[in-house]
Parts: C-alpha cells; sequence; structure tokens
C-alpha cells in the first residue's frame, strides 16, 4: 500500500531539500516548476499582446506572419519544440560559436524560451479572438469621441479585449502548469523532475508521483481560484445586473 | 456446468502451449548501445540482446525483449510486465535490496570521457559539471566522488543525450561506462577531440560486482536457472561468440 513513510521522508525534496541539504537551499521542485511558469507566462503575455494586434491586423505581411507563428506553435508539441531548442540547435557550430550560447547552453534558459513561445501562440489566438469580437458599441462610440484607431486601440478595444479574455487565459495557465512537467527531460528538477529522481532512488513509482500530482493540483485550485477573483472584479460589466 | 468445462478445456490448452515452448520475458533499456538499441528495423539489437538470445537457446527457451526507460526497469518488474531484467545493470547492494540479482555476466570498468589533455583527479572537476546517466551506478558514484569537491552532476534520461551535451559544451566530462564511452562515442566522428581519461573506476562498493540479471525478489528458481545458463553458454563458446561481435577485449572480467 502506501508508503507514508517514504512520502514524510522525501517530502523536502520537493522543497529544494536536495541530498540532505536544508529546504529551499536550491530551487529544484515547487520552485524551479513555479520559477519556469511565471517567467514564461510573463514574457508570453507581454509577447502575445502585439502579436493579437498584428494577427488582426488588415495588413497581411504583419497578419501572415503571426498566423503562420502561432499556428506552428499551436501544431506541434510543446515537447518537440524544447527538445528542438534544446538538443537541436546545439548541434550545430555557429549555433555553439555564437553570443546567443551563452543563453542557450542552459537547460533553464531553453525550457524558458520554449514555454514562452508555446504560451504566447496561444495567448495570441484567445486575444485576437477577444479583440475581434469586441462590441461594435464600443467601436462606434469610441469613433464617435473622435478617437484616431492607435488611441482607440489603446484606450478601448485592448483593455476591454483583455478582460474578456480572462477565462480562456485562464484555462491557458493551467495548461501550461502541467505544461512545464516536461522540463525533467532537459536535466531540469522540476516538480516532476524530483519525482523522477526518487522514483529512480527508490525504485518506487506511487509515492513521488502521487505527490508531485498534488502540488499540481493544489497549484490548480490555487489558480481557479485567484483566476475568479479576478474574473468577478474585472468582468462584473458583463454579469447580469443586480438588484 | 457447461461454462467450467469450456473453462477447464480453455485452460488445459493454454497450459500445453506454455509446456511446450515456454517464452521469457526480459526488461531491457533500449537506449545503451552497444549493449542495447533499436536496430533500422525496430528490431532490439546488441550484446545484451543476443546475451539474452543465448541464454535462451541454453535454457530450451523463447527470448522476448520488452522495452523499458531505464529508471522505470525495477518497478516494471515488480508490477511482472517481464520475468528479469537484462540490461547491463550493475549488482550492487542497493539494488538487491529491490531485486535479486544473477552472478555477473560482463564487469567493464566506469571511465571518464572529456576534452583530450585534461588531466582528471578528484579535484579537477571543482565548479566543473559531469554528465551521468540517471540513477545509474556512475551517478552515486560520481556525486559522492566528486559531487562532495564541488563539481554539479547532471543527470540524463539516455546515455546518447549526455554525449550530445558533452559535445555542446554543456558538460565538461561525462562519466560512462567504457565500453558505452568508447562504441558509441569515442570511436563515432562525434567523438573526434575526446578521449578516456584517468584511471579504471571499478570500486565494488559503488560499481558492484558486474552486470548480473535481475529478476524479482524471491524468485530464487529463474537465478539459479539463469546461473546455470550463463555457466552452460561461458562453456560452449557462445559467450565468447557474443562477446567477440561487438568487443576486442575480454569483457567477463575475472
Amino acid at each position: 500500500m502506501i508508503d507514508f513513510a517514504l512520502i514524510a521522508d522525501k517530502l523536502p525534496s520537493f522543497l529544494g531539500a536536495t541530498d540532505g541539504a536544508p529546504m529551499m537551499s536550491t530551487a529544484d521542485g515547487l520552485l524551479m516548476t513555479l520559477e519556469l511558469l511565471a517567467l514564461s507566462l510573463f514574457f508570453g503575455l507581454a509577447l502575445s499582446v502585439p502579436l493579437a494586434l498584428g494577427r488582426v491586423s488588415k495588413n497581411k505581411w504583419i497578419a501572415r506572419p503571426v498566423w503562420l507563428f502561432t499556428y506552428v506553435f499551436r501544431g506541434t508539441p510543446m515537447l518537440v519544440q524544447l527538445f528542438i531548442i534544446y538538443y537541436g540547435l546545439s548541434q550545430f557550430d555557429w549555433v555553439r560559436s555564437s553570443w546567443a550560447w551563452e543563453y542557450l547552453q542552459s537547460a533553464y534558459v531553453c525550457a524558458i524560451i520554449a514555454f514562452t513561445l508555446n504560451t504566447s501562440a496561444y495567448t495570441t489566438e484567445i486575444i485576437a479572438g477577444q479583440i475581434r469580437n469586441t462590441h461594435w458599441g464600443e467601436i462606434e462610440a469610441a469613433k464617435a469621441m473622435g478617437m484616431s484607431k492607435w488611441l482607440m486601440m489603446r484606450r478601448i478595444v485592448v483593455p476591454s479585449a483583455l478582460r474578456r479574455a480572462l477565462p480562456a487565459y485562464s484555462n491557458e495557465v493551467i495548461m501550461m502548469l502541467q505544461g512545464t512537467s516536461i522540463a525533467g527531460l532537459v536535466t531540469l528538477a522540476d516538480l516532476t523532475g524530483v519525482a523522477r529522481r526518487i522514483y529512480a532512488d527508490t525504485y518506487q513509482a506511487f509515492e513521488p508521483f502521487l505527490v508531485a500530482g498534488a502540488f499540481y493540483l493544489t497549484l490548480t485550485v490555487l489558480f481557479v481560484w485567484l483566476f475568479k477573483r479576478a474574473e468577478k472584479r474585472w468582468l462584473a460589466f458583463l454579469g447580469p445586473r443586480k438588484a | 456446468m457447461k461454462k467450467t468445462l469450456v473453462l477447464g478445456v480453455i485452460a488445459a490448452s493454454l497450459f500445453s502451449i506454455g509446456a511446450q515452448a515456454e517464452t521469457l520475458r526480459f526488461g531491457m533499456d533500449m537506449n545503451y548501445p552497444p549493449f542495447s538499441k533499436q536496430g533500422a528495423d525496430g528490431k532490439p539489437q546488441g550484446f545484451d540482446v543476443d546475451m539474452a538470445n543465448a541464454l535462451c537457446a541454453a535454457m530450451k527457451a523463447t527470448c522476448q525483449i520488452v522495452p523499458q526507460d531505464w529508471d522505470g526497469l525495477i518497478p516494471a518488474l515488480n508490477a511482472n510486465k517481464f520475468d528479469a531484467i537484462i540490461s547491463s545493470m550493475q549488482i550492487t547492494p542497493e539494488r538487491q535490496k529491490a531485486v535479486d540479482f544473477t552472478n555477473k555476466y560482463y564487469n567493464i570498468a566506469s571511465r571518464i570521457i572529456t576534452k583530450v589533455g585534461t588531466k582528471v583527479d578528484q579535484n579537477t572537476f571543482k565548479g566543473k559539471k559531469i554528465g551521468v546517466l540517471r540513477a545509474s551506478t556512475q551517478e552515486k558514484f560520481a556525486k559522492d566522488y566528486w559531487g562532495k569537491d564541488g563539481a554539479s552532476i547532471v543527470a540524463y534520461n539516455k546515455a546518447p543525450e549526455s554525449f550530445l551535451d558533452l559535445k555542446a559544451g554543456r558538460v565538461d566530462a561525462v562519466f560512462v561506462d567504457g565500453a558505452v564511452g568508447d562504441q558509441e562515442f569515442l570511436k563515432t566522428a562525434n567523438g573526434k577531440g575526446y578521449a578516456f581519461v584517468g584511471p579504471n573506476y571499478s570500486d565494488p562498493k559503488y560499481f558492484g560486482l558486474g552486470a548480473g540479471i535481475a529478476v524479482k525478489k524471491g524468485n530464487k528458481a529463474l537465478a539459479e536457472r539463469l546461473n546455470k545458463a550463463i555457466a552452460e553458454i561461458r562453456k560452449n563458446g557462445s559467450y565468447k561468440k557474443v562477446q567477440d561481435k561487438y568487443f576486442s577485449f575480454d569483457v567477463y572480467g575475472n
């Protein structure tokens, strides 16, 4: 049955206590997962707002490349993208002798690049969809105020689209949380990586992955709750009128 | 009544098939050339595969190779996914707690691979990175030997990935089974400019008594039969035939 002694013994490993070191002395486990998630979501979101504007642009020289980017990155598994960036690029001498190698040689940077590109592709489509969905009344009102195209985008369309993108984006955040679990395949020790290490050391599969699963589940519940609160605040105008 | 009869007939027929040609299922990590790899035709190839077949021939059984990633081999054995592990697994006290082993079927030392001309002693790797296979004897040894002295030990899921990263400069050295390093890296075009440096590492405390075949804890009967088969192929020459196909030196050790 479940070996609770093993769980109690190995639990600190998920919180950065590797090989007898004190907790939080390394970023292994929970901290690594949260770092990978936070950094890739931050860069991903920052990239996807301008990309979404490009995606809905009427200029096909802007819209087409963005369309290609989102289709390629949504059409291939994140694992494949990570392997291409980590193992694939390092095969080329010109990559290894370029300035970029200083960054690309680290598994951490490669993982963040892969995750960022992946999440920005999805987020671009989410935001672009909401930009297209903007209510005509809002646009007419902005035009009636005499706003230029860019002022209208900046003050009306983008803020409104970002709010309406919240529910879909919360899904993307949760998918990315689960997605970071592949970081262990390029030598990083995130939650899943630590679970694999314990599994390899003890030959017990059930307990370490059960604990890792519990961490992911707890984080998911937390994110869902946070996004519910955010939606209540920023999407209140879409809800039924309160008496 | 009828049902039990039918079931009985099915059971009896199954039994007789089992008695005619016994099938032994061997779990194997397929990423450890020249001991094991997936051939171009998708079929398993390598020293371990040929060794399994030679043993099966001696035991008058049919071999079935079941591919399984390295770090899942022992759990899968315990979950009855196969009858034994023949995957260059070193016999160590730690693993003996989890499984039973046969006698060794080969014993090759582990080596450090690094750029030509690097001097190796216990301190050379301070602040450097050493690649190893995750959950291997090399990983345990490297952590205790160089890790304590400030080297960081980077664990890979597959041996070829550690060679890729050595070549890419992400690790400064790879610590690996000598035969694997020789055949799969140094003798290939990728291995140019790299070499074995330093001594043979074969401390029995870490590397055990050589590679054995693992069976489920308590399955003494199968371990005994495999031991007899190993002794038999050592005698009748089929061991040497397999060895000579892959190596130019004696891999059995003393």
